[in-house]
């Protein structure tokens, strides 16, 4: 038996998703923008906060040598935590079909004895 | 939510490396304890590590022009709590100080106790409080998984500012100007990880809602409610 299998939340997600990228596009088109990390904007407060006294005491040990590595192993990342996620909702999906089918089997074995 | 490698000066940096290890001590030692007890659990442990592994990755414009990430730990916390889910933000965060100088290894203590400890905290306290209060099952998770995420960005702002007081208004100003960065820009993200986080436990209460049950995470009367509102 299928449980909340009505679209309804689908419908509301998505609904938030437009309305996520409609804000984005509204942003986008009344001004301009660096669209930065806002992560290395913290680094700037930090900067105005000290006056540009505080230095980094130790940095990043390995550091993406361009911008095309660093997406290179960002999607690496998104793309292996889809797979992980695919992998176990297909098999958990399967597995209830499965257990459908041979409920229904036995049942129909049932009859006929 | 990243502090930058080098970026919490002496004693910050020991300080929350010192209040996370033990909740990540502890996590590590629930989850064995956890999967040695009921090895079903151990497929949904990966899908909520994966979902972390998938959200965080995900940089995201927002209306401040600016971009952030959300932090996909919601998920763990409502199925895991906040000890196990320490232990999945730990696993992103160490890939994303080592390979791509996201926060960093100095910070990684401070960084695991805002995404992993109070973020996870906070979403599953409200997730508790919701839907034992009836609040429907899918928007109990929307809200947790929303305030989990913004939890974790006031958190940053906070530890931000104790390590950066501001020379007049001291902790309280820091934190107003970190907030203005991290908080406003979180607002827009924090929903929309809300609102996929309730959209893919919908399919985890479709597929293994036994499991669930078992866990107390949903309640019998919960599921047969949704079972009605499809039929």
């Amino acid at each position: 038996m299928k449980i909340g299998s009505g679209m309804s939340l689908e419908a509301i997600v998505l609904g938030l998703v437009l309305l996520f990228i409609a804000a984005f596009a509204y942003t986008a088109s009344t001004g301009i923008h660096e669209w930065s990390g806002a992560d290395s904007q913290a680094e700037g407060v930090i900067s105005d906060l000290t006056g540009g006294a505080y230095e980094p005491w130790y940095s990043s040990i390995y550091e993406p040598q361009s911008g095309e590595i660093e997406s290179l192993l960002f999607a690496l990342q998104a793309a292996v935590g889809s797979l992980i996620i695919g992998y176990f909702l297909g098999y958990y999906r399967a597995m209830a079909r499965a257990r459908a089918a041979s409920g229904a089997a036995e049942r129909d074995g049932k009859k006929d004895a | 939510m990243h502090i930058m490698e080098g970026f919490l000066p002496h004693p910050w940096w020991e300080i929350w490396f010192a209040l996370s290890l033990p909740v990540l001590a502890y996590g590590v030692y629930k989850m064995n304890r956890m999967i040695k007890e009921s090895r079903e659990t151990l497929p949904l442990l990966a899908v909520a590590g994966a979902f972390v592994f998938v959200l965080s990755s995900l940089k995201l414009p927002s209306v401040t022009g600016s971009c952030s990430h959300p932090t996909g730990t919601g998920m763990g916390a409502i199925i895991f709590g906040p000890w196990i889910t320490s232990v999945l933000a730990v696993i992103v965060l160490v890939y994303q100080a080592v390979f791509l100088a996201h926060g960093g290894l100095t910070t990684l203590g401070a960084n695991v106790f805002s995404m992993g400890i109070a973020g996870p905290a906070v979403g599953y306290l409200v997730y508790r409080a919701a839907s034992r209060s009836g609040l429907h099952l899918y928007l109990s998770v929307f809200l947790a998984a929303t305030l989990a995420d913004w939890a974790t960005y006031l958190m940053t702002s906070l530890q931000l500012a104790l390590a950066f007081p501001a020379a007049s208004g001291g902790v309280y100003a820091s934190f107003e100007a970190f907030a203005a960065v991290f908080a406003i820009t979180q607002v827009p993200l924090a929903a929309v990880e809300g609102a996929v986080t309730a959209l893919m436990f919908k399919y985890i209460v479709q597929l293994r809602s036994d499991v669930l049950v078992r866990m107390n995470v949903v309640s019998e009367k919960a599921v047969a409610r949704l079972r009605e509102a499809a039929a």
